[in-house]
Order: structure tokens, then C-alpha cells, then sequence
């Protein structure tokens, strides 16, 4: 039975990618996952200078599922570089960089800057529900204009020879168009999707929001049929491999994501669910529905729900 | 989890920088866990859990936050999450030397409760700069635990670090294991010491925290999740960890030296 495959000319020994913003802050995170058996690991979105997010509180399990918003704290590109060349050396998987920008010009410019880290493929980050793009570019989420996104993608892969993968925002009602935009702009797969809202909790003992933004992405199980449908409709226009991400716990829901068309799936929340070590698990849990199943390898199920 | 609120019953003074806050709740909990305070609209900080029933925290004034959550008085109320993080283990032990520096002797507070409810006998080692440094003592002696104060001054007990006080206590006597909270180079001193003299050690670390549940990897000490898979951590864990004792990663991420 065999679960490897393929993301933009990558080959990965299970479908399982660590998603970026889970546990990506060091090298030595990197490889610790690697070893609980992640097919490929993503390290923590990084910008062209230091940030250090928003205060605490920023993350939280609200019962059905989990609320951040980390606010995109990273060391800048260049202590990040450092990161990614130890992880790329030692993590003994591919390694995806995740990367964002204010402009599509920041956007290359770190992208070029991590590719010295030599990834085997750098996500371009234009769906944080946290920030927003520079005022001059009208304060949005670019993942929200086609336009935008096709730009910074054309940017991008101006200036990078490696793969690049663009990880798009579910929050739109024009995702398929902003999909394709990505495909047509040259991307080699697209990331389907960043997290949920924003969403808000309040503490009904204070009367605040307990997020210190406020608001934040939503994600685990309780995101996971959203996420599917955003996977199905974005497989269902574009040809490029698609990472499908979102509320992944388990195998069957690993299966869910390859049926709606996925290439490979995204894991995060599902850490705090089930330990680091879940990657192995899912991995086996694939194996064993396979095995049930009679299936050979995941084309043998891949986009089986779009006909 | 959801924040929980609780009213401050009674606020001790330990020091010019150091307040005991007792609570009217309490929680279940292990000796070195900690709990997210939440002040609403300024920030949320890992504080190490001195009691759990009443829930009492003692807190150093090292910041903007810990300066704001001085400000509250007896009656006010104070949130927290958690608690979070796996605590120290107490093992079938008999006899155990505990060693906190500076306010890092707040958990080993309710590690000796803990111990002595366990008929374990705790020794307790405190290191302060000087005397009006030290903290708890009185609590300590309240549970009738055996205290060495070591202060670098000599201004109150024998003269010197912690470290020296655990050496020459381990020298004189057999301890089954050692527990320490304080600044991380005396730890990593510390646990030079107890493998030399073949004593088991766990050590608890403090790590810029985030979310407290082993996701973002803010807290990160090489591969290890100070949040989740610490904050105690066996010293023969900590063996060949770069950053033990040396560097700290801040709300960035970027690594800055101890």
C-alpha cells in the first residue's frame, strides 16, 4: 500500500503536512515533528522584519474547536533563514517556508530571501485573518481579491525558482475565481484554507472578547465540513495540487480531504487534540482505511466526490 | 478552556517585588503548573500555581503586566485559564531537597505542601541576592519543612548561591531527588551538581508563552514545548539541549541570551 505523493514536483512519504503556524518556530520544532512522522513540515509565516504579534491572550480552545490570533509574531527573514538552512539539513522531509508581505514586491523579496534556505517550496501567506495588507493597497485581505493574489503570485514567481504554493483564505464567497487567478498567476499548488472568521469569544464573566485582537481565525473539528467544501470547490477549477487543510484529526478526515480532491492535507489544530505524534497516527489510520477499503494508493480515491 | 474569575481575597506583601495573591476558588492541580492570568484589554501571563486550594499565586513585579496586576486590591477580581503544563513529579521518594532562586521558590511552596500530604520529607533550599530578597519563609516554616536560606550577600543565612547550599546539603545527606525553580543558569549549576552526585533532578523552565497548550512553539527550548511538554523537565532531558541555560526566544521569536 502506498501513501506517498506528490505536491509541485515534491515527493512526500505520507500526505500529512504540518500547517504553517503550528509549532514552526524553530528548527529543532521542525524536526521534532518530522520524526513523529509529518510527510512535509511548514515553518511559521515570516516577514521581512520582526514582529512580535499580538498580546496574549491569543490562542484558545473554546469547546468545539480552536480561536487564534498569534498576529503573525515572527523573527524577520533573516534570523528565519538561519531556521529554515538548519531544519532543511536535518528535518530529513521537505520543508515548505511560509512567507508574507505587506506588497507583492515584500511578498518576493521574502520569498527570495528564504529560498537561499533552500525549501523544497515556499507558501505565500496572502489569507492571515489577523493582518491586513498595507493601507495603500486598501487595508483587506489579499486573499480576497483575485487581482491581488495573481499579483503577488506573478511577483513571486519573478523572483523564486522554487515551487511556490498560495495559501488562500476560505472567508470569500469568490474563492474559486481567486483560485484560479493563483493558477493562472503561475502558482505550483494552492493551500485551501486558512483558518475560519474571524471569529469572536466573549468571557461572559467580564464581558470582553478574550482574544486580545478581539477577534481571530477558527479552526479544528469544528471547521472541518467548511474546509472540505472550500477543497472540493477549489479542486473542482484548478489543476495544480492542492494542500487541503482545516480541521484534520484523524484519518478519515485526512480521506475526506483526498476524496474532495486534496493532494496532501494539512494538519494543525489537531496537535493540541491528539499530540505531536498524530502525524504518525492519521498516517496509519490512512492505511488502515486503504486497507478496508481495497484501495492501492490515494489516486485510487483522490476527487472520487467530484464526479 | 474558558477563563474562570475569582475574587482576591487577601493580598500578602512578601516583598518590595514580590505579592502573594490569594483567591476565593480553588483548583486542581499539580505542584509546577501554572495558570494564564488575564487582566482584560492589557495582557495574560504564565504564573506558577503557590497553592491550589485556596488558589494563591505569588508573583514578581517584572513588567508592564505583573506591575498592573499589583495595582488590584483585596475584593477585586482577577481571571485566569489552566492550569497548564505538566508539573514536577513526585516520585515513591522519601527524602527530597527542594531549591528555589528568587521568586522561583513560589511552586516549591505547594511541591513541599504536597510532599509532606505524601509523607515525603522535603528540605527546602531558598537563594536570594539579600535578605530582604527572600520570600515565603514564613510559609515554610508554617509547614515545618527543614529551610536553608543562602543569600550572596550573607545578610541572612549562610553566605552564598543556592547551588552552594544544595551542594554542601547533598554532601551531608542522601536525597532521593532534587526540585528546582529559579534562574535557568543556577539550574543548569544545579543539575551539574546532582549528577555528580548521582541525584535525580527536574527543573522547572520559564519560556515567553503564548497559547499555553503546545501549539504556536513560541515557548520553544530547542525542540521542547516549555508550555506543555514542561514546564518540569527532567535535567536528563535537558541534556544536550542547546538553549538550556543559555537562550530564551521572546514574543518574536527571536532567540536572546539568558
Amino acid at each position: 500500500m502506498d501513501v506517498s505523493t506528490t505536491i509541485a514536483g515534491v515527493s512526500l512519504r505520507n500526505p500529512t503536512v504540518l500547517a504553517a503556524g503550528i509549532l514552526g518556530t524553530s528548527a529543532d520544532l521542525l524536526c521534532r515533528v518530522a520524526k513523529c512522522g509529518a510527510g512535509a513540515v511548514t515553518s511559521k509565516s515570516c516577514s521581512l522584519e520582526a514582529r512580535d504579534g499580538h498580546p496574549n491572550p491569543t490562542m484558545l480552545d473554546w469547546g468545539e474547536g480552536l480561536i487564534n490570533a498569534i498576529g503573525l509574531s515572527n523573527p524577520g527573514v533573516e534570523e528565519e533563514v538561519k531556521e529554515l538552512k538548519k531544519a532543511v539539513g536535518k528535518s530529513g522531509v521537505p520543508v515548505f517556508a511560509s512567507v508574507f508581505g505587506k506588497s507583492p514586491e515584500e511578498f518576493a523579496e521574502v520569498a527570495a530571501r528564504v529560498a537561499e534556505a533552500k525549501p523544497a517550496l515556499v507558501e505565500l501567506n496572502v489569507s492571515c485573518p489577523n493582518v491586513s495588507s498595507d493601507s495603500r493597497l486598501g487595508g483587506k485581505i489579499f486573499a480576497f481579491d483575485a487581482k491581488l493574489v495573481a499579483k503577488i503570485t506573478d511577483a513571486v514567481k519573478n523572483r523564486v525558482s522554487t515551487p511556490i504554493s498560495v495559501k488562500l483564505s476560505p472567508n470569500t464567497p469568490d474563492l474559486k475565481e481567486i483560485a484560479q487567478a493563483a493558477e493562472d498567476a503561475g502558482a505550483d499548488a494552492i493551500t485551501a484554507c486558512n483558518s475560519f472568521g474571524p471569529g469572536m469569544v466573549i468571557d461572559v464573566e467580564t464581558g470582553k472578547p478574550i482574544l486580545s485582537n478581539r477577534v481571530g481565525g477558527v479552526s479544528g473539528p469544528a471547521v472541518k465540513p467548511l474546509a472540505v467544501k472550500c477543497v472540493y470547490d477549489v479542486c473542482s477549477v484548478v489543476e495544480v495540487p492542492v494542500i487541503g487543510t482545516g480541521g484534520v484529526t484523524n484519518g478519515r478526515d485526512a480521506v475526506e480531504m483526498i476524496m474532495a480532491g486534496a493532494t496532501a492535507v494539512g494538519v494543525g489544530s489537531a496537535v493540541y487534540y491528539r499530540g505531536i505524534s498524530v502525524f504518525a497516527r492519521i498516517d496509519a489510520e490512512i492505511k488502515v482505511f486503504m486497507d478496508s477499503h481495497g484501495y492501492e494508493s490515494l489516486a485510487d480515491f483522490r476527487a472520487i466526490a467530484q464526479q | 478552556m474558558l477563563p474562570r474569575r475569582a475574587k482576591i481575597k487577601e493580598i500578602i506583601n512578601d516583598n518590595g517585588r514580590v505579592k502573594t495573591f490569594v483567591l476565593d476558588c480553588s483548583i486542581i492541580a499539580k505542584p509546577g503548573q501554572y495558570v494564564m492570568v488575564w487582566l482584560p484589554g492589557i495582557d495574560e501571563k504564565p504564573i506558577s500555581v503557590s497553592r491550589a486550594d485556596p488558589l494563591t499565586l505569588t508573583v514578581a513585579n517584572r513588567g508592564p503586566f505583573t506591575s498592573r496586576l499589583f495595582d488590584l486590591k483585596v475584593n477585586d477580581f482577577m481571571s485566569f485559564r489552566g492550569p497548564f503544563g505538566n508539573g514536577f513529579a513526585l516520585r515513591t521518594v522519601k527524602n527530597i531537597l527542594l531549591v528555589g532562586g528568587g521568586y522561583g521558590v513560589a511552586p516549591l511552596r505547594f511541591l513541599a505542601e504536597t510532599a509532606l500530604q505524601k509523607n515525603i520529607r522535603p528540605t527546602m533550599i531558598m537563594g536570594a541576592k539579600t535578605a530582604s530578597d527572600v520570600i515565603l519563609e514564613e510559609a515554610f516554616s508554617e509547614l515545618k519543612v527543614k529551610t536553608i536560606i543562602a543569600t550572596d550577600d550573607g545578610s541572612k543565612g549562610v553566605k552564598g548561591t543556592c547551588v552552594d547550599a544544595a551542594r554542601e546539603a547533598m554532601e551531608k545527606e542522601k536525597f532521593n531527588a532534587v526540585y528546582s525553580c529559579g534562574p535557568e543558569k543556577m539550574m543548569a549549576a544545579l543539575a551539574h551538581e546532582c549528577a555528580k552526585h548521582g541525584v535525580r533532578c527536574q527543573l522547572s523552565l520559564e519560556r515567553y508563552i503564548k497559547c499555553g497548550i503546545g501549539v504556536c512553539g513560541q515557548c520553544c527550548c530547542d525542540g521542547l514545548r516549555v508550555c506543555h511538554d514542561g514546564p518540569v523537565f527532567d535535567a536528563r532531558v535537558l541534556k544536550g539541549v542547546e538553549d538550556f541555560g543559555r537562550l530564551a526566544r521572546g514574543p518574536s521569536g527571536a532567540s536572546h541570551a539568558l
